[in-house]
């Protein structure tokens, strides 16, 4: 018999500290207007560090609710079919029919749909600013959007998208005080940015970190770690949280200490998993299959930037970058340049998401690929089939399954799982004994 | 009809155009393309159109629940229906477009390709700025593809040729005002998508011997149910013969391939690029443009008014995301105006049968309610 290599395995001692922040997270949302924060909705990336500057904040994040909301079954159902029956297709960001579900329904895994006093919202894929269209006619709230610049990247477009970004934050500065009546303090701005932009480096250098082998991260753990960069970026705690994190991912690393101690395949994936699933990775894991790496994984919550080859590493955090930023155009600068230099975005792009792929595929030392066709993000869906053909042209095992990342209606488990053993098996691994 | 029956043969006639001008032709997936340039660079610019053909080639390249027109585009495009294309030029607009483009790209790779940014937030005061550097970058994309600086005087006459185009057509459109119109839904469209492909110095003086037809022969169109037709892409006459052989006259539309794309001109400036991206700007917008108000109902609804509407179909390639989050409150807006309306999806193909059935029953109580 065939001795599999066991590596040392230990929970993450922060584990406890993460779930926490993710749950305060929320009940400080729904307990935001009476405590007198300003509440503001969104996509998840939609420039917080802006509304910082009014002062207490709390921000609903469009994506990390319908997730949240996916994982009860009941409720996204229930919420699915509300937006359907108001004529809503089917086929549309399944996030987005769950918010509104939730919203039409007023209803919440936590009581009633809270009502923000506006949307600010970030548009990128076609949705998010009709996304919240919608929200701010329902609840007869305003809405600002400010777009994400896209195109094939040059200097001259990077210097534009930059100016364009720019000026538009500017304005949706002046629109927030006047919707609010509240003033507006540049250093709660400069903070937040420089929150934003810590969290965000600091989780890229725990996920840079997977790349040794064996993995000393998981993807399942890391879903629920990348969370607390996704919802509270802007806020001290995270980065915080993030510095803690990667002293012990570090830590493991150093001392061979594996996130699957039967570490024998490693395998990449893209785009979002069913997030009420997520008992799949740990079915890979019992052939000993991790997952240390996922382009979406990597472009939520985490600031990568490619260098000249096209591979990714970790942004600078505040103190790598030298001086603390001084004032508002600054602040505003350095927020739009950390969001049209994140390769993430330029995989808005198919093709730079094929080359993302490979590339990710590559220096994460992958052996295998699996691609969700996700029927609810076609955002992030869009390139994907490409990215297979690719992959397989590289010689990397790939193997695809189609289904919703919150929409339970369109997950068949049986049907992936299968998938999933099959394509373990013809990688040539067994199932090992518990 | 006979005056626009070069649809039926538009690879022949970009083909011929190529061969008897010498001028590059290159394909465009969007009409947020400023063509203008591309006219001026001395190229002829064609939309991709549909084909209606079953087809089993796009599926590896694109997701399954991406629209069946993104499919069938780059379709056309492994298969080598477009052949002739000597470059290729998308306007970002949607998902499932920037795909075909992007497969089409990598695996029919055309001598010139370029994809236009075109910004989606074209209400923001900040966007008229972005636009016109994308549109100067464009231009000088163009001008080292061809080799040849893009002059004043050629982007003034493109202007102009462009502008007598939409004027020429919206002219033909005001004739479908009448009860019954002078010219039949089917007619108009495949007016429109003639000029989505011919040279324009070629369908304009077309458009103006055929308007002066129309107005001068005997009117055959029977009075019928005035439709308007509104949504996503749509290339497809038999739908709207369909319709028409059905009792209805199909008398205005809001399509990407209708009124949307020649609705408004270019007013001239000094600034020719400015004046440009003002028109892309200020066109009737796709829903995926119309942010953070919603400005395309106020258009469409005024179309109904001018064109005495009394029934919408809305219409559009299944998957269409932009067009699925105007449905619902466009549908409420109808009705708000007592005005049924009807929603159907397109795919490369059409089951008829099932179009009749659903058409016909709106149609018949639709004339139920005018008897009451």
């Amino acid at each position: 018999m065939t001795q599999i290599k066991r590596y040392k395995s230990e929970r993450l001692a922060c584990w406890q500290q993460a779930k926490e922040l993710r749950n305060k997270h929320y009940r400080d949302i729904w307990e935001a207007k009476e405590k007198g924060k300003v509440l503001a909705t969104g996509g998840e990336y939609s420039f917080i560090p802006l509304v910082a500057g009014l002062g207490d904040y709390e921000f609903l994040g469009g994506e990390p609710y319908g997730a949240t909301v996916g994982t009860d079954q009941n409720l996204a159902t229930e919420c699915a079919e509300a937006a359907e029956a108001r004529g809503f297709a089917r086929d549309m960001c399944s996030y987005m029919r769950l918010y509104w579900g939730s919203m039409f329904l007023d209803k919440s895994p936590w009581g009633k749909f809270v009502k923000p006093d506006f949307c600010l919202s970030w548009h990128l894929c076609e949705s998010h600013g009709k996304w919240y269209q919608l929200v701010s006619e329902h609840m007869g709230i305003p809405s600002f959007v400010i777009e994400i610049p896209l195109g094939p990247r040059t200097q001259n477009r990077r210097e534009a998208q930059i100016r364009y970004l720019v000026a538009q934050m500017e304005e949706a500065i002046d629109w927030m005080q006047k919707v609010t009546g509240r003033g507006y303090d540049d250093g709660l701005l400069i903070e937040a940015v420089s929150n934003e932009i810590d969290a965000t480096a600091i989780w890229a250098k725990c996920c840079e970190l997977n790349k040794n082998i064996p993995a000393p991260l998981d993807l399942k753990s890391m879903f629920s770690l990348y969370v607390i960069s996704s919802l509270i970026r802007c806020q001290p705690e995270a980065a915080d949280f993030f510095r803690t994190l990667y002293d012990e991912v570090k830590y493991r690393v150093d001392n061979q200490i594996a996130a699957l101690a039967t570490e024998r395949c490693r395998l990449y994936h893209d785009a979002e998993p069913v997030w009420h699933f997520l008992q799949l990775f740990r079915i890979a894991e019992k052939y000993g299959a991790v997952v240390p790496a996922s382009f979406y994984a990597f472009v939520v919550g985490t600031a990568f930037e490619a260098d000249e080859n096209g591979h990714w590493l970790p942004a600078k955090t505040m103190a790598e970058r030298g001086a603390p930023l001084k004032n508002r155009g600054e602040a505003l600068e350095l927020l739009a340049t950390s969001y049209v230099d994140r390769p993430g975005l330029w995989g808005w792009m198919p093709q730079q998401k094929v080359t993302d792929s490979l590339s990710i595929y590559r220096d994460w030392q992958c052996d295998g690929a699996i691609l969700h066709l996700n029927r609810g993000c076609e955002g992030l869906t869009q390139g994907l089939t490409e990215a297979a053909l690719a992959l397989k042209a590289a010689g990397a095992p790939t193997m695809v399954y189609e289904s919703n990342m919150v929409d339970p209606r369109e997950f068949s488990p049986t049907q992936v799982v299968d998938s999933l053993e099959s394509f373990l098996e013809s990688l040539g691994l067994t199932k090992l004994d518990d | 009809m006979e005056a626009f029956s070069v649809v039926d043969n538009r690879h022949e006639y970009a083909r011929e155009w190529k061969k008897r001008t010498g001028g590059p032709v290159v394909g465009v997936l969007c009409s947020y393309v400023p063509e203008e340039l591309i006219y001026a660079a001395g190229a002829l610019p064609v939309r991709v159109l549909g084909s209606h053909e079953p087809q089993d080639v796009a599926e590896p390249h694109i997701f399954s629940m991406f629209c069946p027109f993104s499919r069938d585009v780059l379709a056309q495009g492994l298969t080598g229906k477009y052949d002739y294309l000597d470059g290729m030029v998308h306007g970002l607009s949607c998902i499932h477009m920037r795909q075909a483009f992007d497969s089409w790209q990598v695996h029919v790779p055309t001598p010139y390709s370029y994809f236009f940014p075109m910004p989606a937030h074209l209400q923001s005061p900040h966007a008229h700025k972005h636009l016109e550097f994308e549109i100067l970058e464009f231009k000088r994309s163009l001008e080292e593809w061809t080799g040849k600086a893009i002059t004043d005087t050629a982007l003034d006459e493109a202007i102009e040729v462009y502008n007598r185009n939409r004027r020429l057509m919206k002219q033909v459109y005001e004739l479908r005002k009448g009860d019954p119109p002078l010219l039949s839904g089917v007619d108009a469209m495949e007016m429109v998508l003639a000029s989505l492909f011919m040279d324009k110095k070629e369908h304009n003086p077309a458009l103006e011997r055929w308007s002066g037809e129309i107005t001068q022969r005997r009117n055959t169109i029977e009075p019928g149910i005035r439709l308007m037709v509104l949504g996503s892409e749509n290339d497809d006459r038999e739908v709207l013969r369909l319709m028409e052989s059905l009792g209805a006259n199909v008398v205005i539309d809001d399509h990407c391939t209708g009124s949307r794309y020649f609705w408004n001109e270019v007013l001239p400036q000094k600034d020719r690029l400015s004046a440009i991206a003002s028109r892309y700007i200020d066109r009737p917008p796709c829903p995926s443009k119309d942010l953070v108000e919603r400005r395309r109902f106020d258009f469409v609804l005024k179309l109904a008014e001018d064109y005495g509407v009394q029934g919408a179909i809305q219409i559009q390639q299944k998957f269409c995301d932009p067009h699925e989050f105007d449905i619902p409150p466009l549908k409420a807006l109808f009705e708000e105006r007592d005005i049924p309306s009807l929603f159907l999806e397109l795919d490369v193909t059409v089951p008829v049968g099932v179009l009749r059935t659903r058409i016909e029953a709106f149609l018949e109580m639709m004339q139920m309610e005018e008897l009451v």
